[in-house]
């Protein structure tokens, strides 16, 4: 058997798409100041509520919206928590994340627990036979157009050095006029709904159907990547691929006749292994943003 | 500076109960629809007539192995046989501790039916504390007298059915099995699978990847996608999320558990599936004559007692099915069901890739 290098890599593509965006999305967050524990949840509710709008209204656009909507509020109730009420930022996101979990498999349950699974439209991949190329839509709009567009938006645009100057040092930022909630609020609605895509991924591009526990961890494995990454968009990038080569490594290995011996147990965890070695050679010394997890007031 | 941290401590414990509250209370909703049953089986006129049964559910009853018990339980209580009530995602075992001795103690049901994988020290526990009630549970061990019966999903039969079909309609000489992980009982369902793969194609190739998760779909689409570019041309979606791989790569494959052809009724050509009602009609049987006693029900999971099957076989796929090899399964089929074909039980866990005759 040869071994197909081109699959792995367009693999590669897939597995860090749903990473990307989440990710990108914890990335506006945390410059901003805020630690999003709710990431997993709203990833759950972005690739649920997808699910749920495509399949009453049968129309994959439709869906999407759905499950923007879901990230725009689940950062909203982020936001209210962390922001206005300035709670502890990794109890609100726990319990965010457990909240959307529970109502989504809740509301799954009464509408599609009958035994047989609901299955709905998806999108189809660009340029079939494409090898490399062959990827779904969101996959070349996170690499071509989200990635850069966020670059600029926080290195060069006005909102996000405010988003920046909120969570390096927000009592400055308050003094120069900078409206330090309002920003915090943005960015967490925004990377909310960036989450919330993200998980749709999983819903309407690779599978057409919703299954329990269906993010499986995705989101806290972006929120190492963005501390890999410290907190800038190409370096979070690099880190999914680089997770994402090595699960697609792994899963190929798995079936190569050479590797059948090793035990699977070790396969299973390589990704991760990498991820951790990673970390642990380039997460050393990392500067967090100054106003990481600390909520504002005003003295 | 001092204000903020004098207020903070109340604001963080305020928003601490609110989160709490909250998602504890859907949590709950989330994990448990039993009541409604209750309401029901109570109200029924006559419930008190027939066994009343308790299934207590280790996962979500959306995971496949508990939906089944939990689907043959309501059917047999559409037939009149049983009152039937139910609780599940009791994924610790000091919860389905709680939750059985709760359930033996304040309802009393005659029977009580569950999954003790993850639990086997604590639901024996139980059971031997309550020697009137009927257990009978999922479980990788031994029945445990007086009163514990064990089940499992002995689906042996159709994956061997199923390994044949898939044997005569590969092209690439290479199969893929996506599966949850190595343990016993996925392992002999795998194994089960290429044997009959050997039956009809004794060159083949057959390649096993396990996910290690009950539910990870968008992984075990992707361990499909590497199986095709590994060379396979036909898969079986021993996990959710193949289907959908093998529907973009316009590939044969084969369902679990329940007839999953709806999903993609091109590609789709068979599935296993699992009928726990003959183990449920047994149990109540014997409950309702008073001889219950501990035994291993397996027998009643193998399709010699109707226990498993295979679905019917997809006419409208997009590739044709051979009339041979549809005859040689059926032939097979009819031994098996006729006791003069036992389907070999293996529960070592298969190899990342299995060339056979090597």
């Amino acid at each position: 058997m040869n071994f197909p290098l081109f699959a792995i890599l367009a693999a590669t593509l897939t597995i860090a798409t749903p990473l990307v965006w989440a990710a990108l999305g914890a990335v506006i967050n945390e410059r901003a100041g805020v630690l999003n524990l709710g990431i997993e949840g709203t990833m759950y509710a972005g690739a649920f509520c997808g699910f749920l709008a495509t399949a009453m209204s049968g129309s994959l656009w439709f869906g999407v919206a759905a499950a923007l909507v879901s990230g725009l509020l689940a950062g909203a109730l982020m936001a209210l928590l962390t922001v206005t009420l300035g709670v502890n930022q990794h109890v609100a996101g726990i319990g965010t994340t457990l909240l959307l979990v529970a109502v989504c498999n809740f509301t799954n349950r009464l509408l599609f627990s009958d035994g047989s699974q609901t299955t709905t439209e998806k999108f189809d991949r660009l340029l079939p036979g494409g090898g490399l190329l062959s990827q779904y839509p969101m996959t070349y709009v996170a690499f071509l157009i989200l990635a850069p567009a966020l670059w600029w938006v926080l290195r060069s645009s006005g909102f996000g050095l405010r988003l920046r100057a909120v969570g390096e040092n927000p009592e400055a930022a308050d003094a120069a006029g900078i409206p330090v909630a309002k920003t915090r609020y943005a960015a967490l609605i925004l990377g909310g709904a960036l989450m919330a895509l993200g998980g749709s991924f999983l819903t309407l591009s690779l599978l057409g159907s919703f299954t329990i526990d269906i993010v499986s961890g995705r989101g806290w494995i972006c929120i190492a990547l963005v501390i890999f990454g410290r907190w800038q968009v190409w370096p979070v990038v690099g880190g999914a691929l680089l997770f994402a080569v090595a699960d697609a490594l792994q899963l190929q290995l798995a079936i190569t006749p050479l590797f059948s011996d090793v035990p699977n147990e070790v396969l299973i965890a390589f990704p991760y292994l990498v991820v951790i070695l990673a970390l642990a050679i380039w997460g050393r010394g990392v500067r967090y943003p100054g106003a990481y997890l600390k909520p504002y007031r005003r003295a | 500076m001092l204000r903020r941290s004098s207020r903070s401590p109340h604001r963080f414990l305020a928003a601490l109960g609110v989160a709490s509250a909250a998602a504890l209370v859907l949590a709950g909703c989330g994990g448990t629809t039993g009541d409604e049953g209750a309401d029901d089986a109570t109200s029924k006129p006559g419930a008190s007539d027939v066994p009343s049964v308790f299934g207590a559910f280790a996962t979500p009853l959306e995971e496949p192995w508990d939906g089944a018990i939990h689907a043959a339980l309501e059917s047999a209580e559409e037939d009149g046989l049983i009152a039937y009530d139910h609780t599940d995602n009791l994924h610790t075992a000091d919860e389905m501790e709680r939750a059985l001795r709760d359930i033996a103690t304040n309802q009393k049901p005659d029977i009580i039916i569950g999954d003790a994988f993850a639990a086997e020290d604590a639901v024996r526990a139980v059971a031997t504390e309550f020697p009137d009630i009927a257990f009978a549970f999922g479980s990788g061990g031994e029945e445990q007298a007086p009163n514990f019966s064990v089940f499992d999903n002995w689906m042996q039969d159709p994956a061997y059915l199923a390994g044949m079909l898939a044997g005569g309609l590969t092209e690439s000489g290479t199969i893929g099995v996506v599966g949850a992980m190595p343990i016993p009982e996925v392992n002999r369902i795998v194994n089960g699978f290429i044997a009959g793969v050997e039956e009809t194609n004794p060159s083949a190739t057959v390649t096993v990847s396990f996910i290690n998760s009950f539910f990870d779909p968008a992984t075990a689409k992707q361990a499909a996608e590497a199986a095709i570019a590994g060379g396979a041309d036909v898969l079986f979606a021993e996990r959710d999320g193949v289907i959908a791989a093998a529907q973009e790569n316009n590939l044969p494959v084969f369902g679990m558990m329940v007839d999953q052809q709806d999903q993609a009724p091109e590609h789709v050509v068979s599935s296993l599936l699992w009928n726990m009602r003959p183990t449920v009609d047994a149990i109540v049987e014997a409950v309702v004559a008073g001889t219950f006693e501990a035994s291993n029900l397996a027998e009643y999971s193998f399709m010699v007692n109707d226990g498993s099957s295979l679905a019917p076989i997809n006419t409208g796929t997009a590739f044709e099915i051979p009339a041979d090899l549809i005859e040689k399964v059926e032939a097979k089929q009819a031994e098996i069901r006729d006791g003069s074909f036992e389907t070999p039980v293996d529960e070592e866990a298969p190899a990342g890739s299995t060339t056979i005759g090597e």
